[in-house]
């Protein structure tokens, strides 16, 4: 059964001014995050990405459709209620979001003391969460002694001191240079694995997904476009706008700017050449074009690796006799995907 | 200077009267400006317990009573004050109203300050399960407590200038001490050592206020 199960949720917001139209955040979103998932949700801004997530945890109510978390129907549940389900949902943020007046075990502790724990229960909890995420010399620093990754750390260990299912990760390493971004999404990682705790990352960063996550959603204007396994959308994007994500982070069929560059450097026939995991390889491809007697070579490109699963998209430049570069072209397009450029 | 040390007692009972009307305006006004303060605050439309009609009625009546000079309001106010204290003059009548002047004065500092409280840590308080009077309490108070406390170290310093005024209802502190035998009976050494005593206070709750935000905000 999922953990977060969104059937048909439309959130709106009512006119910014006075007349006019009501801003529509989120719309008729049906979506299945299943238990153990790491679920990537990526889209420009203003696409609806921290709408849905507050949907999720109710920090606002949706305008229609139905949110089930664990099973249990969110939407019309009393904000008494609603506040114990947020016990179990974690949440991180782009700012960090920690208590300036409180030092990093008062911030872990904070939750803990909201859901009714005793002190001498906090106290080892606390501990205990530090040590996971490598801050216990830091237990009685404040937040503005801490740098951007050791304050999202302090977030990190906050959303989990109550033992959540759930994390919601709202640009969480948006804030963060790129090496501590891989830091944090490392320990992002280890939370999924070692305390199988469900994620939810939101994003605009591509590289992000393709690092943590194993289902993506792609929203674009409250939909949600696409989504599915992040290496089916990474290798194959249906949509335009995830095309246009997906090409951030890998390098596809070059565009007519990129091919106009090329044809200048290199003679012959440009083709593309797609590989997917399970596809021919290619070695078979290239033994192919050789076995043709055509003289090649790679001139655009890249193979990538999502979830240990290989794909790529390799471009060459080939150059031989029209006859017999159509018929290896034909003979190799019947194991792999071959583009070749007008 | 002679006249000083004759009335060298009645100069600190006046000192001491001042210190009594500050400290028991702080008291009384403080609480009720905190009070009115944080229902301003978290009635306001897409606040923690938002209420319109709350906030549009308290948000008027302070402003109605607000900008009126005290020494008006505390002739407005006496007939009320002998009605729920018992005594329409002195210092305690002094006391009375100055601590429902201070506590409209308060409260909208109280509500300046809670304002600037980032937005960002009482969500991540909300997602936690927190409800909105331990927010409150635990997050907003806690998190603009520094502000705060300068903001009441700027008002404390206006009451004192108000307690000046106890004279016109019959009541003393040090502002009644320099009017009576210090300007009316043309001894200006008189009402200078009430300013410098005045001085010294104001000076000294300055320091002790921004010695203790500071502390607070350890910056
Ligand atoms: N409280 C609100 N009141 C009115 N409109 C809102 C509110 N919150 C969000 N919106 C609108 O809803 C739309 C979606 O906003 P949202 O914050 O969910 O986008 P986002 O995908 O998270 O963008 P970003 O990447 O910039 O964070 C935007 O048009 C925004 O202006
Ligand atoms: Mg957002």
């Amino acid at each position: 059964m999922a953990l977060v199960a969104l059937k048909n949720v439309t959130k709106t917001y009512p006119a910014p001014e006075k007349g006019g139209r009501e801003v529509v955040a989120v719309d008729d979103v049906t979506l299945d995050i299943e238990p153990g998932d790491v679920y990537g949700i990526i889209g420009y801004s203003g696409a609806g990405k921290s709408t849905l997530v507050r949907l999720v945890n109710a920090l606002e109510p949706a305008s229609s459709g139905s949110i089930e978390f664990d099973g249990r129907e969110l939407t019309g549940l009393p904000e008494r209620e609603l506040r114990k389900v947020r016990l179990g949902i974690g949440m991180i943020f782009q700012q960090f979001n920690l208590f300036t007046s409180k030092t990093v075990q008062g911030n872990i502790a904070y939750p803990l003391k909201v859901a009714g724990w005793s002190k001498a229960e906090i106290a080892p909890r606390v501990a205990e969460l530090l040590e996971f995420v490598g801050l216990s010399d830091k237990a009685k620093s404040y937040p503005e002694q801490l740098s951007g990754g050791q304050k999202q750390r302090v977030g990190i260990a906050r959303a989990l001191a109550t033992s959540p299912r759930l994390l919601l990760a709202d640009e969480a390493t948006s804030a963060l240079d790129p090496e501590t971004t891989q830091e944090v999404l490392e320990l992002l990682k280890r939370v999924n694995r070692e305390f199988g705790v469900t994620i939810v990352v939101i994003t605009h960063e591509m590289d992000v997904i393709q690092s943590i996550a194993t289902k993506v959603a792609v929203m674009d204007g409250g939909r949600v476009i696409e989504n599915g396994d992040v290496f089916e959308v990474f290798s194959a994007p249906q949509n335009t706008s995830s095309q246009r994500f997906v090409s951030t982070v890998v390098k596809g069929v070059p565009s007519p700017a990129e091919l106009a560059v090329l044809r200048e450097r290199h003679e012959g026939r440009i083709v593309t050449i797609s590989f997917r995991d399970g596809d021919a390889s290619q070695a078979q491809v290239f033994l192919e074009l050789a076995r043709a007697g055509l003289d090649f070579e790679l001139v655009y490109g890249g193979i990538n690796d999502i979830q240990g699963r290989a794909f790529g998209h390799l471009t060459l430049a080939i150059r031989g006799e029209d006859a017999a570069t159509d018929a290896a072209l034909a003979s190799i397009a019947a194991r792999v995907e071959v583009t070749e450029a007008a | 200077m002679d006249r000083l040390f004759e009335l060298g007692s009645e100069f600190w009972v006046a000192a001491y009267e001042t210190l009594y009307m500050v400290a028991l305006t702080l008291l009384i006004g403080g609480a009720i400006g905190l009070l009115l303060g944080v229902v301003l605050y978290s009635t306001r439309p897409g606040s923690l317990l938002p209420n319109r009609a709350v906030f549009n009625v308290l948000n008027v009546v302070i402003n109605f009573f607000r900008p009126i000079p005290f020494i008006i309001f505390l002739a407005a106010v006496q007939p009320f004050a002998r009605y729920v204290i018992g005594v329409g003059i002195g210092n305690d009548a002094l006391v009375f109203s100055l601590s429902i002047a201070a506590s409209f004065a308060i409260s909208r500092i109280v509500e300046q300050n809670l304002i600037t409280v980032s937005p960002g840590a009482i969500e991540a308080a909300r997602a936690m399960g927190a409800g909105p009077v331990r927010i409150l309490r635990t997050v907003v108070i806690p998190e603009a407590l520094g502000p705060l406390i300068l903001g009441y170290t700027f008002i404390v310093v206006a009451i004192v200038d108000m307690t000046a005024m106890a004279g016109f209802i019959g009541g003393g502190g040090l502002g009644n001490f320099a009017l009576v035998y210090g300007y009316r009976q043309f001894e200006p050494a008189i009402t200078w050592a009430a300013l410098l005593l005045i001085v010294i206070f104001v000076q000294a709750l300055q320091f002790f206020g921004n010695w203790l935000a500071r502390k607070v905000l350890r910056r």
